[in-house]
């Protein structure tokens, strides 16, 4: 199994996986903070409609946990402690 | 005898026209075809600007208007349509750019603008692209978000008696004088009215050729981005010199200057695309570039940053660039008040102060018929009443 | 493929493919482009090619056979060089000038983008629908998702979001994506089916007329029975409990124009949460164009299409989800259609024999007569929104409540969901009303079909890779 890394943690997934589908196999479901209400957030639509499950790859921020692809090494931010 | 009163054109300067036309005691009917600012109103970033204007009638409204929006939010509450006194940054790409900004500043300061020179912009713009080698800060820019301003100024017209329908006007009814008695509308109702004010906007050439006055009013489109919501990034509305030159230009075709601005959702609008293409609503993709390319060069970490949404109105505007306001010569009764082009917003209190004043025939709110001659309908006029 | 392409395909569901597959038959040059790492689209979603050894996920589908053969077909077209098959392409807008040019970004090395301009005289919008949302107290919780977002997880990365899980809404949709998590050993707790299943004998014709609906549905029944999956007709999910991730579901009997039936909520432990009430056709290229829409019974505006899925703008054709949300039969049927307007506008030669046009034909004309009845007889309930609250989100990215919307029609006077959305924020935020729109609509004007907002941006995009267009 190969990895990516969350928030400085190493999260294995399976080549294939997104990036969603190797949170939610780790027992994740929420990943994100609301800008307004400061609730918790990650998946919802699964298919890149919705913009739950935003996280910041490789420094760039807006992206859909959903749609990409996990990528070995790949480095992933979730804005769970920020009010993005 | 109280004044019977329709305004046509419920966006923000119908719905500023009734406002003070009722707040002055009259008996006012707001009639629009859509609901209320669902046209050109609904697809502006909502601009209250004195910084782009050059001293001129259009500035001296402008300055009237600044001063009534701070009035209307006293009133209605600033947040009920999220007034910010923001302040606009006016930025020169060059050396050259800047002796020309700093001249055209002091022009304004002289007719009574607040102007702040900045030497160092990134200390109170810290995004801005390094390399600007200065700017102006215009502390009077400010921000509305235009269909909440609309909403809001017609909801206290309603509160001092003025009433709102939907319908579309197809005509004017005359006395024996040719005065105008009232307005047929197209479900066959006659809205009576002493004065009908044509504030249609965009659709103010057509409303006025219905109303047997016609004006010159015709469209220029124009595409404003919508990025993803932030942290807060961008201060000020910011924009590159050469918007100025733009706004008064009378060239056909696509200019693009870019306005970048922060808002109280968090996102941030990026305008403002002019095209002379009549009524055309297609996408130009080459056109949502050039704003993106230009945003990107003031704010370079907009690269990263992702567009959601685009959306384009038409601004209604003269062929000399100034909005016609007063009483139309050749139909007693009718009273123009549209052609604000991409101002708008920013002048739609002083507009509705202005027509309230020329309908009492006195000076109303500040707002005097005797100092803004220059925005009558006469000056498209020979003396004989024919369009020149 | 070097040469310029005759037809931009924009989807590589079950429509696209079929279009594209046809008009390579019929000899034409084809660019087939989707956001996905894959094609099949959502109904035939698979992870990519090289991971499904690690990621089986066969016995999750219907309909392989079929796919199989498009596949194929698609790549003897790429072989021959005669198809530009652009995967991980997420297209923002498609315009006109003297011909199409479908903008997208390439994000085959996400997160970088790079912007790509696909041009051919004819363009063809394939791109589905999505699950159609109410909101309800809680749906915002974690751990609630759509149950396309169940079924995307687990048919794209074999995974389940838990393992204690409630399903709700309406459709048959909701019957697949139980038996999958079912299969995979997940505890299906229940299955709240909004509708009266009485509601299709009103229709018995077009269920006899489609005895392959009966198999499907049949096979799902019994893998819910191996598994003990209730399936309760009449309930629907009314409220969600938890703190960090959802803990409890609120279940209730509906009276029939779907309020809560006094006295009959009761709470049910889960982890996960699937919810859709239909689907909402994906239109936001098509929109743009001005193209004629027309009411679909299931309370969508949908492109109206001849019966050559010709749409009113001269070039361009439409073909599955957005023309009608009918499912993946119906969508290669409208596919294959398409593609042979597209040959005869083109001066072509036919792909099909006549044999499978009439086929064609048919399957169209009897899976619509299918697609009508499903939708009388899944319905939204008329009374959903009395679960809500006046707290309830319904706007999820701008967190605007139900209240609020409420507040907007009733005092603001807005009748519309883009007026809700000028005096609100409701629609404003990332998904661009794509979540909430349904709903805010069916709060602000009941009556009328749901047209979605105009997107002139389809999905979003970085404003570094448009100021490359510029350059």
């Amino acid at each position: 199994m190969s990895e990516i890394v969350v928030d400085g943690e190493p999260l294995p997934f399976v080549e294939g996986q997104t990036v969603a589908a190797a949170l939610v196999a780790a027992g994740r479901v929420a990943w994100r903070t609301t800008r307004v209400q400061h609730r918790p957030r990650g998946v919802f639509c699964g298919i890149g409609v919705c913009f739950d499950c935003l996280v910041r790859i490789e420094g760039t921020g807006g992206q859909r946990a959903c749609l990409v692809q996990a990528v070995a090494g790949m480095t992933v931010t979730t804005g769970e402690h920020d009010d993005e | 005898m109280t004044l019977k009163v329709v305004v046509v054109g419920a966006g923000v300067v119908g719905a500023a026209c009734a406002f003070h036309a009722a707040s002055a005691g009259m008996d006012v009917t707001v009639v629009d075809r859509g609901p209320a600012g669902a046209g050109t109103t609904s697809r502006g970033e909502g601009n209250v600007l004195l910084s782009d204007k050059a001293p001129g009638p259009e500035l001296d409204l402008a300055r009237l208007s600044r001063r009534l929006w701070d009035e209307a939010g006293e009133e209605l509450g600033p947040q009920s349509f999220e007034l910010e006194p923001k302040g606009g940054l006016v930025v020169a790409c060059g050396t050259e750019d800047l002796a020309a900004l700093r001249e055209f500043a002091a022009r304004q300061e002289a007719a009574g603008v607040r102007v702040e020179p900045v030497d160092h912009v990134r200390d109170i713009e810290p995004h801005l692209a390094p390399g600007v080698p200065g700017g102006v800060r215009y502390p009077q820019d400010a921000q509305v978000q235009p269909v909440l301003a609309a909403t809001a100024l017609l909801r206290a017209a309603v509160r001092y008696g003025a009433r709102f329908r939907t319908g579309a006007v197809v005509g004017a009814v005359t006395g024996g004088d040719g005065r105008i008695t009232g307005v047929r509308t197209a479900a066959g109702d006659v809205l009576p009215a002493d004065a009908v004010v044509n504030a249609a906007g965009t659709w103010g050439g057509e409303v006025g050729r219905r109303l047997g006055a016609p004006v010159e009013v015709l469209p220029r489109r124009g595409f404003v981005l919508v990025t993803e919501p932030l942290p807060p990034m961008v201060r000020h509305k910011v924009y590159s010199a050469d918007y100025v030159a733009n706004v008064a230009s009378s060239d056909a075709g696509l200019e693009t200057s870019c306005v970048v601005e922060g808002t109280p959702g968090g996102t941030i609008l990026i305008g403002a695309s002019r095209e002379r293409v009549g009524f055309d609503t297609t996408m130009n993709t080459a056109v949502v570039a050039r704003l993106a390319a230009q945003a990107c060069r003031l704010f370079p970490f907009l690269g990263g940053v992702h567009l959601i949404r685009a959306y384009r109105g038409f601004r209604p505007y003269c062929p000399d660039h100034l909005p016609v306001i007063g009483p139309d010569p050749r139909v007693p009764g009718v009273v123009h008040a549209c052609g604000h082009e991409g101002a708008g917003i920013g002048l739609a209190p002083a507009t509705g102060a202005l027509v309230t004043a020329h309908l009492l025939g006195r000076p109303w709110r500040g707002a005097d018929p005797a100092a803004h001659t220059a925005l009558l309908p006469d000056r498209f006029f020979t003396s004989g009443g024919a369009p020149q | 493929m070097s040469e310029p392409a005759d037809l931009v395909v924009v989807g590589a569901g079950p429509a696209g493919m079929a279009a594209a597959v046809t008009a390579l038959a019929g000899g034409l040059r084809v660019v087939l482009v989707d956001s996905g790492p894959a094609v099949g689209g959502q109904f035939w979603r698979h992870p990519p090619e090289h991971a499904r050894v690690a990621i089986p996920t066969g016995d999750l589908h219907h309909g392989l056979r079929e796919y199989l053969a498009l596949c194929a077909a698609l790549s003897a077209g790429r072989a021959a060089g005669r198809l530009d098959l652009r995967l991980a392409h997420h297209v923002w807008s498609a315009v006109r000038d003297d011909e199409f040019a479908v903008h997208a970004a390439d994000r085959r090395e996400a997160p970088r983008e790079r912007p790509v301009v696909l041009r051919a005289p004819r363009l063809l919008v394939a791109t589905g629908a999505y699950d159609r949302q109410l909101p309800f107290p809680g749906w915002d919780l974690p751990g609630v998702l759509t149950i396309g977002g169940l079924q995307a997880l687990l048919k794209g990365g074999g995974v389940a979001a838990g393992s204690r899980v409630a399903l709700g809404g309406t459709g048959p949709f909701l019957l697949p994506v139980a038996a999958g998590l079912a299969a995979r050993g997940i505890a299906v707790v229940t299955v709240c089916e909004a509708a009266d299943p009485r509601a299709w004998l009103r229709h018995p014709g077009a269920l006899l007329r489609n005895p392959g609906k009966w198999a499907e549905g049949a096979g799902y029944a019994a893998v819910l029975a191996r598994h003990r999956v209730p399936v309760r007709p009449r309930t629907a999910i009314t409220g969600a409990e938890g703190g960090e991730r959802v803990t409890s579901v609120r279940i209730a009997s509906l009276t029939s124009d779907g309020s809560p039936r006094p006295g009959t909520e009761r709470r049910v432990e889960v982890d996960a949460v699937g919810v859709g009430w239909g689907f909402a056709p994906q239109l936001d290229l098509l929109l743009p164009f001005g193209c004629e829409l027309t009411d679909s019974a299931d309370g969508n505006a949908v492109v109206a299409v001849d019966d050559g899925q010709r749409t009113t703008v001269p070039g361009l054709y439409a073909a599955g989800e957005a023309c009608g949300v009918g499912g993946a039969p119906l969508a290669v049927a409208e596919g294959r259609l398409a593609a042979e307007s597209v040959l005869a506008d083109s001066g072509a030669a036919p792909a099909l024999s006549r044999k499978s046009l009439v086929r064609a034909r048919a399957t169209v004309a009897r899976q619509r007569a299918f697609a009508r009845a499903m939708s009388m007889a899944h319905p939204v309930p008329a009374a959903w929104s009395s679960w809500l609250t006046d707290e309830t989100v319904v706007c999820r990215c701008e967190e605007v409540t139900a209240g609020a919307v409420r507040a907007a029609c009733a005092e603001g006077g807005a009748h519309d969901h883009r007026q809700v959305k000028q005096l609100t924020r409701a629609g404003m935020g990332w998904c661009q009303g794509r979540m909430c729109g349904p709903a805010v609509h069916c709060l602000a004007a009941q009556k009328r079909a749901y047209v979605p907002a105009e997107r002139l941006v389809a999905t979003p995009v970085t404003l570094g890779a448009l100021a490359q267009l510029d350059e």
